[in-house]
């Protein structure tokens, strides 16, 4: 193969992560601290994902990578490039076919299967930061399950803009206990974090590793009278027709023209394969895309 | 009648300093005591101890709580005693800064202990944020203004409304009036005097200002070098100070 350890770190470090994510399927939504390794690539590129799916990779996995939705981006590009040079293992774009699936910001449309490991990159793994600065003090409050600050942070969302407004990293209850930040996923994905795959979250910057086992009870926090509502773009995917997966929407031109189109570019080119055209659509051949 | 707190030989000392000693007293429901004393007499590290800020290295703190019924506050678990802390005892920092979430707004901020609490419904809660500012005078069209918009004055309101709300039955406050203008002051002293006694509340007040302690106290705690030097009821203690260091202290006070 080459001259690197199968996937890159060294057995001893991937033995501590696998620690980690043990521990992080046993309590639910715990945010486990872990030694994160130096990564050849800067913070924020995934660095924490990256040493997930290394820890958790054997030589017979297929993988997928893909960064807000789509396979094709710099950031999926070059994670996929980096584990075919350091592990060697099949890739794959397509969802069905893929045995692990790193992510950046998305779950996929296709729903997973228990044979699937989802591993999510996280950038600040603690839900309560941006209210409370103090990491000690965080701490404590998982502890002691004090989570009425959370609430605080969907209070001034509705004060403000009439409607809780996270749009986004919009935060979970996991089997009535820890309160955890699904990482920047949109809340249109939270109905979706109770699935059959195992899902894996790595911070890198932060170490830290947490997980959800499958079909484990994730509740989005709310209010009574203002309920959780997982929001799309109303509109159907210009490509493919899709009414009911997550929609980007592109600016097409310098007059104010745009396109709304799948998030998960796996999902449409499926879609448009199988004959599916949306409004501003050509039909494609396999592939084409 | 059975006393709310009653403290009991606290000490708290910092190395070889003494923080206080010594320190007993009851307190009973509906009453209001004040704690005076120059700068590094004790009064915050009291203050500290008895509201579990700080460990005490000595006695004993009973709160009468609403479930138990009295009980020894400093071998509570930490979680029972932060959940004593939002729920029945309130804590008025002199610093509105410290008590309060800056970047949150007002009604945000006055709703978090109700949120800490359990309360999920936005509506019910908006309305109770609307009526405590209004009840410390603070204009509902500023119920979602955040904190740095506001005067000294209102921020020092503000957080003896995040305070209240909950309905506690002890408060705890450190200087309320320090760092506030005179007129500013007075208001506020006239605002909390009509709280405590519309809502029955217990509280222990720490200031170097005698005259809060004139308008609110109903008992007085003169305190010098860690120790209690005098007691008694407010009038009595002021108006014919039997301590040496008393005296001076009551004699201290600028005539206008």
């Amino acid at each position: 193969m080459n001259e690197y350890n199968f996937a890159y770190l060294d057995e001893q470090t991937k033995r501590m992560i696998r620690r980690a994510i043990l521990k992080g399927l046993a309590i639910p939504g715990y945010q486990v601290p872990f030694a994160s390794r130096e990564m050849p690539m800067p913070y924020g590129w995934g660095t924490g994902g990256v040493q997930v799916s290394a820890a958790t990779l054997v030589p017979e996995d297929r993988l997928k990578v893909i960064d807000q939705g789509a396979d094709d981006t710099t950031n999926a590009v070059s994670i996929r490039k980096f584990f075919e040079r350091t592990a060697g293992v099949e890739t794959t774009e397509e969802t069905g076919r893929a045995t692990l699936i790193q992510t950046r910001h998305r779950i996929p449309e296709e729903p997973l299967t228990e044979d699937q490991i989802l591993v999510y990159q996280v950038p600040i793994p603690e839900p309560l930061r941006f209210l409370e600065p103090r990491e000690t003090e965080t701490r404590k409050m998982h502890a002691l399950e004090e989570y009425g600050l959370m609430h605080v942070k969907l209070y001034e969302d509705i004060s403000q803009h009439g409607a809780i407004a996270t749009a986004y990293a919009y935060p979970v209850k996991v089997e009535g206990r820890y309160v955890m930040d699904p990482s920047p996923i949109p809340k249109f994905d939270n109905t979706k974090l109770e699935m059959a795959a195992i899902q894996l979250f790595g911070a890198g910057r932060e170490q830290r590793i947490y997980a959800l086992p499958p079909w484990c009870d994730v509740v989005s926090l709310d209010f009574e009278d203002y309920p959780f509502e997982p929001s799309k773009a109303d509109h159907a995917c210009d490509l493919c027709g899709a009414v009911e997966s997550y929609l980007d929407e592109v600016i097409v031109d310098d007059a104010g023209g745009r396109m709304f189109v799948c998030s998960d570019t796996d999902y449409c080119r499926g879609r448009r394969a199988a004959g599916h055209v949306g409004a501003q659509g050509v039909p494609t051949e396999e592939g084409a895309a | 009648m059975a006393p709310l707190l009653q403290v009991r030989d606290v000490a708290k000392f910092y190395g070889s300093r003494v923080g206080c000693r010594d320190v007993s007293f009851d307190l009973y429901p509906g009453e209001v005591m004040g704690i005076v004393g120059e700068s590094g007499s004790g009064k915050s590290t009291l203050l500290g101890c008895l509201a579990g800020h700080l460990a005490p290295d000595a006695g004993a703190v009973i709160f009468d709580t609403a479930v138990d019924g009295p009980r020894d506050t400093l071998k509570m678990s930490e979680p029972e005693r932060r959940m004593l802390g939002r729920t029945d005892w309130a804590f008025v920092h002199q610093h509105a800064r410290d008590g309060l979430r800056m970047g949150v707004s007002a009604g945000g901020n006055v709703g978090e202990r109700l949120m800490a609490v359990g309360a999920r419904h936005y509506g019910d809660i908006r309305r109770a944020a609307v009526d405590w500012l209004g009840r410390v005078e603070i204009a509902e069209d500023r119920v979602d203004d955040r904190p740095t918009a506001f005067s000294g004055g209102m921020q020092q309101r503000l957080q003896i409304a995040r305070n209240l709300v909950t309905g506690p039955r002890l408060v705890f406050m450190d200087e309320p009036t320090g760092g506030l203008d005179v007129s500013v002051q007075a208001r506020l002293l006239d605002l909390l005097r009509g709280l405590v006694r519309e809502m029955g509340l217990s509280a222990i007040i720490v200031t170097h200002d005698l005259a809060v302690v004139r308008l609110l106290a109903d008992r007085l705690m003169v305190m010098k070098d860690g120790h209690v030097v005098e007691t008694g009821l407010t009038d009595q203690v002021l108006d014919d100070p039997q301590h040496g260091y008393t005296q001076l202290l009551v004699s201290s006070v600028l005539q206008v």
